[in-house]
């Protein structure tokens, strides 16, 4: 195909600033899918995705669009997730592109989020463009984005395309200023192939569906290629374009191409985002530069409510991991809450879209335990591991020092709340690093920030601080040396191993006295006084006292009416069925979530 | 299969509800009550062919209020069920009433159509009390109707009394109590107050006693009835002894415990008669209709009638014997268990009852029968477990 042809591009944006609808509003326009045919956001194929209004899986679409100069050119949309979890995905997706939308909302302006994701394009060295939506809203203020667009970010944005998504206002602007604005690809057909990965997914008939975007060469049917980092070999079997919703099959992609190729290939682990593929017979001299191995920053415990429930959990999990390379697992065993598994996410929402998707998808009823991050642990005997369980955290006469993990946060927030989130950092042991004034109302707040204080409740505190104002952006920046210590939750004199954590020194008190707090009002009363103790290194920091039962009966029984009173029982036992018995209590499964949201100051 | 039957009218009408009551019941018109009235007639001479050969041991008479309609109304009604069923000649024929609506000609005419035994709704002597509750009658008309009751010859009377009522002190209670007991009623029932959903109590802002002082006034009034020779029965149900010169001379052998009510917990039959009323005859439990107008049309119509109809499974009537027979203070006994299931107690229950007698909640204890021969061995909530029986019944569902 001649690459003069092909724009290459993805829409960037803060979140609710209208990416996927404009997405939605330039495939209808481009004409590929009637209306009848639209979901309400084609690109967003999962029903949490669509209900979280995120982008979790990168996703491509081929549009046809006829431009006003009369040539006809091939546009590959790649959507990419929306969430700072997924930054490397993100990254990846970028590197397949030529060239982005910005879509900043008029009613909002320049977020947290849009500079995050403008200055990753501009990273990759994207051509960026700015578009303005909403503009039909009554609090609209178009000028102020532009300005502010250009003040900011320093792009020109004075001529940028006015357009309302929702309601297909402008759209035909923004298709030509992708013709016009992004540049056409420049890839040598006859050199070695070079495709960049930027997703996989699994299907059960033609096994891993690789996402690339073709750099140099050309890949067929029946050719041999090798993944460059994984070393794993293939022969292609199909190869061919997006169209939403379905794979159209051609005879190759070509150099400037986005398209996808099956190779029979089982394991999606062996298509890692970010490895270049190549002709097996005829490798290419070297890779493209960004593949990174994905670690997992975020661990918790799953276990099945019902431990007869286990090996369903497992399947779950082992189908979940065919389409998501990034999820990792392996089997653990908890005193309290029995079989069950410890998973790696790549962050919170990560953790919380794969909880529900096991609840919603495959009906598991499931016990959380509070999220750990991976922890460094230098023993004395000069051994070093990554503790991803605090169980497992050795005795500390054993421990020379700890590590745990920082990122580069950046928070903007109107400066009416700027008091409020420096508070908050401070509390959540940030340093402070600077404060940018963008307007004379809004500011960047640079901190650094221990991961283990943000992956909770943070965002939450963030919102319920700023009244919902302040946006956040972090990336990880590295491992510093920590005073840390293991809290453990004793329930009833017994430790439950899935409540115990590790904590800042100078926070173990605070958190010990609230998780004590909170779990009081977790556990129901039971027939006998329940104490609740918060121990580090054995030493009872905190405790709280949960009273027994005094009084429980039934009232008057009239007219014989037995059925009503039975429901009441049944009721009760049913409740203490969804219950998890530690040592003789009966502890709720939201007592193991509800440790996690212990900001109170709303 | 027993034989044995026992009848429970349910009358729905009440002058006002209550602000603390979940019962069926409701304000009606005088055309709307005679309607009911002569659909529950309808309903005696229907239901009362398929129970020809059974031996009424109970009548219960309960509402809403029975003494609210005209009295004239509920003695035709018992007089239709002395003619249509075989009542055995020591059948304790109860009715519920009210102070504010039981007048002395009322209470006459209930003694001669031959109810025997009366259950006064007193609830507080305490005025403040009474209007909280939304009560239509004060402290003066109660002790003015038990006056009537006795006047016009009721030898059995209970008293209802309720604690932990929204600004209750235990004193106030105590003082309730105290002047309840000067009265000598026959049986004594306490409840403590429970806010049931649906009521407008649970939705309005009360200050009600704090655990400490709801659990004392229950224990206070146990250790005060026992003290003036009421003995507990059940959770909440306090009975006299009879005495030496009434013996043998009424239908009441022994003990004033409502007859009626112990067939609940004792899972005899029952037949429950109008709106709403709950029924279980040879472990077959249904309820009627709650739909008033339903209720009117196809009242001589039992499958019309009748909703809600279970053959209890025999895990059902394990689970009914166990939770039901806690209730009494004497418990459930072992071999009847056995001679009812063909089964152990122990092998059904062996874990649960383990449990709650090593917590001091349930106790097992031998009793000598009658003759003195033979003695059986029940099984039953210690004065702990009674306090909590809820949660330890809850763990006999099977």
């Amino acid at each position: 195909m001649d690459q003069s042809k092909i724009r290459n591009f993805c829409i960037v944006a803060h979140i609710d600033h209208g990416k996927s609808t404009l997405a939605d509003r330039m495939i209808e326009k481009t004409g590929v899918l009637t209306l009848r045919e639209m979901q309400n956001q084609v690109l967003d194929n999962m029903d949490i995705e669509r209900e979280r209004g995120i982008t979790i899986k990168s996703q491509a679409v081929r549009m046809i669009y006829k431009a006003k100069d009369g040539q006809e050119y091939t546009f590959n949309m790649i959507d990419t997730p929306g969430h700072v979890d997924f930054g490397y995905e993100v990254s990846r997706s970028l590197a397949a592109c030529d060239g982005a939308i910005l879509v900043v909302d008029a009613t909002q302006g320049v977020e947290a989020q849009t500079l995050a994701n403008v200055y990753m394009a501009l990273d990759h060295d994207l051509d960026v463009f700015p578009v303005i939506n909403k503009i039909d809203l009554p609090s609209a203020m178009p000028q102020e984005a532009k300005d502010e667009i250009e003040d900011v970010i320093g792009i020109e944005a004075q001529d940028a395309p006015l357009i309302s998504a929702k309601n297909g206002i402008g759209i035909e602007d923004v298709l030509e200023a992708v013709v016009s604005k992004i540049p056409a690809p420049t890839g040598d057909i006859n050199a070695p192939l070079k495709a960049l990965i930027f997703d996989s997914i699994y299907d059960s008939y033609r096994g891993v569906i690789v996402f690339v975007r073709v750099r140099d060469g050309v890949i067929r049917k029946g050719m041999k290629v090798k993944f460059m980092a994984t070393g794993a070999d293939a022969e292609v079997v199909e190869v061919g374009y997006f169209a939403p919703g379905s794979f159209i099959p051609s005879d190759e992609l070509s150099a400037g191409d986005v398209g996808y190729f099956t190779a029979s290939i089982k394991n999606i682990q062996d298509t890692r985002v970010g490895d270049t593929v190549t002709d097996a017979d005829k490798p290419c001299a070297e890779p493209l530069p960004g593949y990174k191995k994905v670690m997992p920053m975020v661990y918790c415990g799953l276990y099945p409510a019902d431990s007869a429930h286990y090996s369903d959990l497992r399947d779950a999990l082992e189908k979940l991991q065919l389409n998501d390379a990034s999820l990792f697992y392996e089997p653990e065993t908890s005193q309290a809450l029995g079989f069950g598994f410890r998973a790696g996410f790549l962050g919170l929402l990560h953790l919380e879209v794969v909880q529900e998707r096991l609840e919603r998808e495959y009906d598991l009823n499931l016990v959380t335990t509070a999220p750990s991050v991976v922890y460094k642990v230098h023993k004395t005997d000069g051994e070093v591991f990554d503790l991803t369980n605090p169980t497992n955290l050795p005795d500390p006469s054993e421990i020379d020092y700890m590590e745990e993990p920082i990122v580069s946060g950046e928070i903007m927030v109107t400066t009416d709340y700027v008091g409020a989130i420096m508070q908050l950092c401070q509390e959540r042991r940030g340093k402070y690093l600077s404060t940018d004034y963008i307007e004379q109302t809004r500011a960047i707040l640079k901190y650094e920030l221990p991961l283990n204080e943000i992956i909770y409740d943070f965002f939450d505190a963030l919102k319920s601080r700023s009244r919902g104002y302040a946006s956040f952006d972090y990336e990880l920046k590295g491992y510093e040396k920590s005073d840390l210590v293991k809290l453990d939750i004793l329930i009833n004199r017994e430790e439950v191993d899935a409540l115990s954590f590790i904590v800042h020194k100078d926070g173990a008190y605070e958190r010990g006295r609230k998780m004590c707090e909170k779990l009081k009002e977790e556990i129901p009363r039971h027939l006998f006084e329940i104490p609740i103790q918060a121990c580090v290194g054995g030493k009872v920091i905190a405790r709280e006292t949960v009273k027994a039962y005094r009084k429980d009966v039934l009232a008057k029984c009239y007219g014989g009416d037995i059925t009503r009173k039975k429901k009441l029982l049944e009721k009760q036992k049913e409740g203490k069925k969804k219950m998890r018995q530690i040592g003789n209590v009966e502890v709720p499964q939201s007592a193991f979530l509800s440790v996690l949201k212990l900001d109170n100051t709303d | 299969m027993s034989r044995d039957i026992s009848i429970y009218v349910h009358i729905p009408f009440c002058e006002r509800k209550c602000l603390y009551c979940d019962f069926l019941s409701f304000g009606a018109g005088k055309e709307q009550i005679d309607g009911y009235f002569d659909a529950l007639l309808k309903e005696i001479k229907t239901a009362s062919k398929v129970y020809k050969d059974r031996v009424v041991q109970t009548v219960f008479f309960g509402g809403g209020t029975p003494s609210f309609p005209e009295g004239k109304k509920i003695c035709d009604t018992l007089r239709a069920i002395k003619t249509e069923f075989t009542l055995s000649p020591e059948c304790e024929v109860s009715i519920e009433v009210n102070p504010a609506s039981a007048i002395y000609d009322k209470l006459v005419s209930f003694k001669e159509a031959g109810f025997n035994r009366l259950s006064i709704g007193a609830q507080s002597l305490n005025d403040e009390e009474l209007k909280k509750l939304g009560r239509l009658h004060d402290s003066r008309m109660f002790f003015e109707t038990f006056e009537n009751a006795r006047r016009a010859g009721f030898d059995n009377i209970n008293i209802d009394v309720m604690s932990a009522l929204p600004d209750q002190s235990l004193s106030s209670y105590m003082e309730t109590l105290k002047k309840v007991v000067d009265l000598g009623p026959e049986h004594i029932s306490a409840y403590s107050l429970i806010i049931e959903d649906g009521t407008p109590f649970y939705d309005m802002d009360l200050k009600l006693p704090d655990e400490d002082t709801d659990r004392a006034m229950y224990h206070e009034t146990k250790r005060y009835l026992n003290e003036h020779d009421y003995h507990r029965y059940e959770i909440s149900n306090y009975a006299r002894d009879v005495s030496a010169e009434n013996a043998g001379d009424g239908p009441f052998y022994g003990t004033y415990e409502c007859a009626h009510n112990k067939v609940y917990w004792q899972r005899g039959n029952y037949l429950g008669l109008g709106l709403g009323a709950a029924s279980m005859v040879d472990n077959v439990r249904w309820s009627n209709t709650r739909d008033m107008s339903r209720y009117v049309e196809s009242a001589s119509d039992m499958s019309a009638l009748r909703e809600n109809l279970e053959k209890l499974s025999l895990q059902s009537q394990m689970e009914e014997f166990m939770f039901l027979g806690l209730r009494l203070v004497s418990g459930v006994s072992t071999e009847r268990f056995k001679q009812l299931f063909s089964q152990d107690i122990t092998d059904v229950y062996g874990d649960v009852i383990e449990m709650y007698v090593k917590s001091g909640h349930l106790e097992i204890a031998s009793v000598n029968s009658v003759g003195g021969l033979a003695s059986t061995t029940y099984l039953r909530l210690t004065d702990a477990g009674l306090d909590v029986s809820n949660t330890i019944m809850a763990d006999f569902l099977l």
